[in-house]
């Protein structure tokens, strides 16, 4: 260990101590940022010294469930874990995790690295820690300001993935074109996972789906059965290019509501496992099933992955349900066109008491609020409950709703979030059930609100 | 009365939520007893142009426009004999692009457009920032007012003789970040880099192509008001959250002063 990287690591832990002493916030990424300011390659040295090496997860949805739920089975599976914190995911967040990780002399404690990544901080991390293996989740539409357009993030994750040796596997969603695409291109290890249920489908496109002609020769993509945005069982029927057969399968789902899912999860060697988890909705199904089928390529045992995932508990604004004066109270954050879209289906078929959707346009939720229009809130139409919309975009979500066709005198304007969280609380009333869907600074405002009213931790207490 | 409404590459073009300008018109013909019938039309279908009243055009991904325009290029003629009918074309974003002579990429060949509006785009390069962010122009059409709305594109536009603007920029870039220009208009063909939802907010631009629109076939029509009162609210609250002044004549006092 260099004496920079020393110092680096040192000056890193004392200001995470000093954050967490102040509560000033930040604590999850300033450490990163010290160390990484004194040793800019600090990941690479702290990685080399992770004994089983790491695993990098990436996409636009699920990448933090996934991870969360990867380093879960490795920890009942017996290894100690390096895990970057929920939304810490630039090379920060990284750096501050294997910083925390490591002992004043510079011994690392962790003997598995498993970090969710940014869909644009993919690149620089694979190269910085040259993962053992790379989950790939799914690519859609989200925050263009930001992101850009999806065929530009998939150029640089094919540019980034084209220099990583055999060393790397690469655990990629098969259902999902814009993934396959990349994957096909590359001379890696790759293991495609994948829904089989076709029940679980509906038998077309939404208006908001992106990667609907084929990647080799242009022709659109017939699809057999649609799971969710472009995701789904898809053949070109011009060249032949079509959905990889998964390797691993999930079948037999079941959706409950909000409540969670259970699947079947099958191997190519005839291994299986029945997974009960309180995850709500199919893109959490799309979740468990990354993480079974990476935590089984790490070596962890099928029984570890199948407790594991059964015991999992959601984190907060993931669907974890807490209690609040009477009221069930649950938070599902939404972050982009096809996210939104399934959490409608969810919470539709679970018809909650009253909903709450917060929606602001700062720079981690995307400033530009136009894919309120991609987003099928036609699906909230026959929703008995009064729909409280709140945030700095509230009133451009009140105007999606009536052109969505719900009457004006359904919708209620509050802008102040906490404000909005205790009228709504108020419309679902004792025993009943309140949903919040916030975009991403929405939910951690909410998360302080419900704090200081004694309803939930703090994000350093996670 | 009726009111026919074309979405053009509704599967390929709908990068921002360019649906949203297809429900608004529906949705506020419908309020006034107008039907509305929606063709969507896509890439190889059959369609007479001249038998549409109001066409609409939105936004797409760089390999998507690259697909629209081969399909578009073959429907040229069409449109412009439509156009010089009297039939509306509203293009945002991309499309809007499209609709002009060319597009001179930051590497490769140059894209033809359609010539249907007398405009030229280039990307200024690789390296060059985009123009991203809130926007609110003052319309050049009379009674409208202003537009306030998103826009996010690599390409500059500049508008020939044939081309007005559509509007002066206030708060936000425009055609190019230069000369204040926003979109462009030639007879009934409207472009703009207001991109996605443009209608939702901006009820007065809508009702002016929906009477546009009408006029073709049923001669100049009134529109009966409705309860904008949602759409209001959403507007004031997005122009104040650009710092843009409201309502639209004290901003037409800031412009003078800084033009
Ligand atoms: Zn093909």
């Amino acid at each position: 260990m260099s004496l920079r990287a020393l110092v680096g690591i040192t000056l890193g832990k004392l200001v995470g101590r000093l954050s967490r002493l102040l509560r000033a916030g930040g604590g999850t990424t300033m450490p990163g940022r010290v160390a990484r300011a004194v040793d800019p390659a600090i990941i690479a040295h702290l990685a080399a010294d992770l004994r089983l090496g790491s695993v990098l997860v990436s996409g636009t949805n699920g990448k933090t469930t996934t991870a969360r739920l990867i380093a879960s089975c490795c920890e009942r599976g017996g290894w100690r874990v390096t895990h970057n914190r929920a939304g810490a995911n630039l090379h920060a967040g990284v750096a501050a995790a294997l910083v925390s990780r490591t002992s004043a002399i510079g011994r690392a404690r962790g003997e598995i690295g498993v970090f969710e990544v940014d869909e644009l901080a993919l690149p620089r991390a694979a190269r910085d820690l040259r993962p053992r293996l790379i989950v790939l989740t799914n690519l859609y539409r989200d925050q263009l300001d930001r992101y850009g357009e999806i065929d530009h993030i998939a150029a640089r994750w094919h540019d980034a993935l084209s220099a990583l040796g055999p060393g790397t596997t690469v655990l990629f969603n098969a259902d999902d074109p814009a993934v396959t695409a990349i994957v096909a291109r590359l001379s890696l290890p790759a293991v495609p996972f994948g829904i089989e249920d076709d029940r679980c489908g509906r038998p077309s496109l939404e208006d908001a789906a992106d990667a609907r002609y084929c990647y080799r020769c242009g022709t659109p993509f017939t699809y057999r059965v649609v799971f969710l945005s472009h995701a789904g069982k898809y053949a070109c029927p011009r060249c032949g290019t079509a959905r990889p057969d998964p390797c691993v399968r999930a079948d037999a789902i079941t959706l409950r509501g909000t409540t969670g899912a259970s699947a079947s999860i099958a191997w190519d060697n005839g291994t299986h496992l029945t997974v009960d988890t309180a995850l709500p909705g199919l893109y959490n199904v799309y979740n468990v099933l990354a993480a079974a089928a990476a935590a089984a390529h790490l070596g962890v045992s099928k029984e570890t992955i199948r407790v594991t995932l059964s015991t999992f508990t959601p984190a907060f604004g993931r669907g974890e349900r807490l209690t609040w004066n009477g009221v069930a109270l649950q938070i599902l954050l939404g972050k982009n066109p096809a996210g939104f879209n399934e959490l409608l289906r969810t919470v539709a078929s679970a018809s909650p008491t009253a909903l709450l959707i917060a929606i602001n346009d700062l720079t981690a939720d995307g400033t530009d609020v136009s894919w309120l229009w991609d987003v099928e809130f036609e699906m909230l139409r026959d929703l008995p409950s009064t729909v409280t919309v709140s945030g700095l975009r509230a009133h451009d979500m009140a105007l999606r709703l009536k052109y969505a066709g719900l009457p004006t005198d359904r919708v209620r304007i509050i802008e102040d979030l906490p404000q909005a969280l205790r009228v709504a609380a108020a419309d679902a009333g004792t025993g009943g059930t309140l949903i919040l869907l916030p975009t991403y600074t929405a939910m951690l405002q909410a998360r302080d609100a419900l704090r200081s009213m004694g309803v939930a931790r703090g994000f350093w207490e996670d | 009365m009726d009111l026919r409404v074309c979405h053009l590459y509704p599967d390929l073009l709908n990068l921002y939520g360019d649906r949203g300008n297809v429900l608004v018109l529906e949705r506020r013909c419908r309020d006034r007893g107008i039907d509305v019938s929606v063709t969507r039309a896509r890439v190889g279908d059959a369609l007479d142009a001249r038998t549409q009243d109001l066409i609409f055009l939105g936004g797409g991904e760089d390999r998507q426009q690259g697909v629209a325009v081969v399909d578009l290029r073959r429907r040229a003629a069409d449109l412009g004999a439509a156009a010089a009918s009297g039939t509306v074309i509203l293009a945002v974003c991309g499309s809007y692009q499209l609709l002009g002579h060319v597009y001179h990429p930051a590497e490769g060949p140059a894209l033809e457009g359609v010539h249907l509006l007398d405009l030229e785009t280039r990307h200024p390069g690789r390296g060059a920032r985009r123009l991203i962010g809130n926007i609110a122009i003052e319309c050049s059409l009379p009674g409208v007012g202003a537009l306030v709305g998103f826009e996010n594109h690599g390409g500059v536009t500049d508008l020939g003789a044939g081309a007005t603007p559509l509007g002066r920029v206030r708060v936000g870039y425009g055609n190019n970040g230069e000369d204040k220009t926003e979109g462009a208009m030639q007879g009934t063909i409207f472009g703009t880099y207001l991109h996605g939802p443009l209608l939702p907010k901006n009820p007065s631009f809508a009702d002016a192509l929906i009477g546009l629109a009408l006029r073709r076939r049923f001669g100049e029509v009134r529109l009966a008001p409705l309860d904008d009162d949602v759409e209001s609210a959403a507007r004031r609250a997005a122009l104040a959250r650009i710092g843009a002044s409201y309502p639209t004549d004290r901003w037409r006092g800031r412009g003078a002063a800084s033009s």
